[in-house]
């Protein structure tokens, strides 16, 4: 109740921003008008596909969003090493991890969502058993358990290591199931249905806006990292001055007994 | 003490509590078996899919055993604030870890047996390839055990383990169930010759071994924080 206003934000270790506020105000601008081209671009400026058609214009938004997720889940295992190795431990990395594992699985929905709404009407169906789309889903399902690990009450340096294990156990698996699916759909099938976006004969505006996608989404991933991180970061000292606030009325309870009654056998 | 010893006597415990508590035997084997018996409802035995898919129903079965295998085993750590026992014994933590895995592995491996008699029996398959079957359940037990045991432990002294335990675990074991089932699928000649489960077994094995390193590093600073 005393707190004053300046206060608000900066508790514990972790210090409210990741990045200076002007910063994050120009990144916001920028991935906005970034996002603003690349629609421009995406859905105008770029011609059909010869084969696909207008559908494949969502791969200028499902490669950018897959890019993502790869990135974010990097991320977060970058972080969560740095917070298990004792000279880098702060709770500013097991936040950063958290951050970015919750952006990672958004674009991971997101990427699976895309790709559906474009495998209708060039493959045909809504789903495949293909590689590629296997891994993501069960990386979506992967860190999806870590999220909800993460929320589970605990004090900091308990969630943080918890979840740093975590996150590890789980980036460690990423390469096997992606071994062990690729040997499934591959072994026995003459020929896997294939994501043709990546092909190296696709050039000019077309490669320009999905360029320009992949940049646009990274912008975008650094703002609402920063904006996911002082969230959390301002959470965990609100608890923090709640837990302070709670204890500074017990003890003004304890040592201020209520006038109207005697007080019996009271120990100093 | 050596670790080897040490393990033994986490594992020895564990058994023991199982040989006086048949949990695992009363509950968590007759569970496998109604799961095989879903699976002749969901699948009509007529159509003569049964014997077809009849490994991947196995390790499904397997997989949902081993669920609760692994809740057993930290369960059993809960009542009488055990954890607290066995953090206090002096013990290795990787040599805890072996033991309990090793424990639940063994249980798993008795499970097998009896549900891939089930299976014979109940979806009509006629065994062979002994060869390659066994290595294959071997490497997958051991794998299912390591992963189960380290989610098992993180998972350990929550309120919500029960439900959290599936989420954490059975993305993990995609690559089990992969490997396993077309190891078995390989071997019983449903789907290629018997060289063809090489490959998977070597995934499984790897798995078994990446997890077992993992769980050795990590199962102390998870004991601590549980």
């Amino acid at each position: 109740m005393t707190t004053s206003p300046e206060v608000t934000g900066r508790g514990g270790s972790s210090q409210g921003r990741l990045l200076p506020a002007p910063v994050s105000v120009a990144l916001g601008w920028a991935s906005l008008a970034s996002l603003v081209l690349l629609a421009l671009f995406g859905l105008w400026g770029a011609p059909p596909d010869a084969v696909q058609g207008d559908a494949q214009r969502i791969m200028y938004v499902h490669v950018p969003a897959a890019w993502l997720a790869y990135l974010a889940f990097g991320v977060t295992a970058v972080a969560s090493i740095l917070y298990l190795w004792p000279r880098t431990r702060s709770t500013v990395w097991d936040l950063i991890a958290g951050s970015s594992a919750e952006l990672g699985v958004l674009f991971t929905g997101l990427t699976l969502v895309l790709g559906s709404l474009w495998g209708r009407p060039v493959w045909g169906v809504w789903w495949a058993w293909d590689a590629r789309l296997t891994t993501t889903a069960v990386l979506f399902f992967l860190y999806l358990g870590y999220l909800s690990l993460r929320r589970i009450p605990a004090s900091p340096e308990t969630r943080g290591k918890r979840c740093a294990i975590a996150a590890l156990i789980a980036f460690v698996d990423v390469p096997i199931v992606h071994l062990s699916v690729n040997w499934w759909r591959t072994l026995h099938q003459q020929a896997t249905v294939f994501n043709p976006q990546l092909n190296p004969e696709i050039h000019g505006v077309m490669a320009f806006t999905l360029w320009l996608g992949v940049l646009a989404f990274t912008i975008l991933y650094v703002y609402l990292l920063d904006k996911r991180y002082r969230l959390a970061a301002l959470e965990e000292g609100q608890e923090e001055r709640e837990l302070e606030t709670a204890i500074a009325e017990r003890v003004a309870d304890a040592t201020a007994p209520t006038p109207a009654e005697p007080t019996v056998g009271a120990t100093p | 003490m050596t670790l080897l010893s040490e393990l033994w006597l986490v594992t020895a415990k564990d058994l023991r509590i199982e040989a006086r508590s048949r949990v695992t035997l009363a509950q968590v084997l007759p569970f496998g078996l109604i799961v095989l018996i879903l699976f002749a409802f969901a699948l009509d035995p007529d159509r003569g899919l049964l014997p077809k898919v009849a490994p991947g129903l196995f390790w499904v079965a397997v997989l949902l055993a081993a669920l609760l295998a692994v809740s057993r085993a930290f369960s059993i750590e809960q009542a009488n604030s055990a954890r607290d026992g066995l953090r206090l014994s002096g013990l290795d933590a990787g040599a805890m870890f072996l033991g309990k895995a090793l424990a639940v592995a063994l249980q798993l491996l008795a499970l097998e047996v009896v549900l891939g008699l089930g299976v014979v029996l109940f979806y009509d398959l006629t065994p062979k390839a002994a060869e390659v079957l066994v290595p294959a359940a071997v490497a997958a037990t051991l794998g299912l055990a390591a992963a189960g045991t380290l989610y098992g432990v993180l998972a350990a002294g929550l309120r919500v383990r029960e439900t959290l335990l599936p989420l954490l675990l059975l993305p993990v074991l995609a690559p089990v169930m992969l490997g396993a089932t077309r190891a078995f699928e390989a071997g019983l000649g449903l789907n290629g010759s018997a060289g063809e489960a090489w490959p998977w077994v070597e995934l499984l094995a790897l798995f078994a071994v990446i997890y077992t390193t993992l769980g050795f590093l990590a199962f102390g600073p998870l004991l601590e924080e549980a």
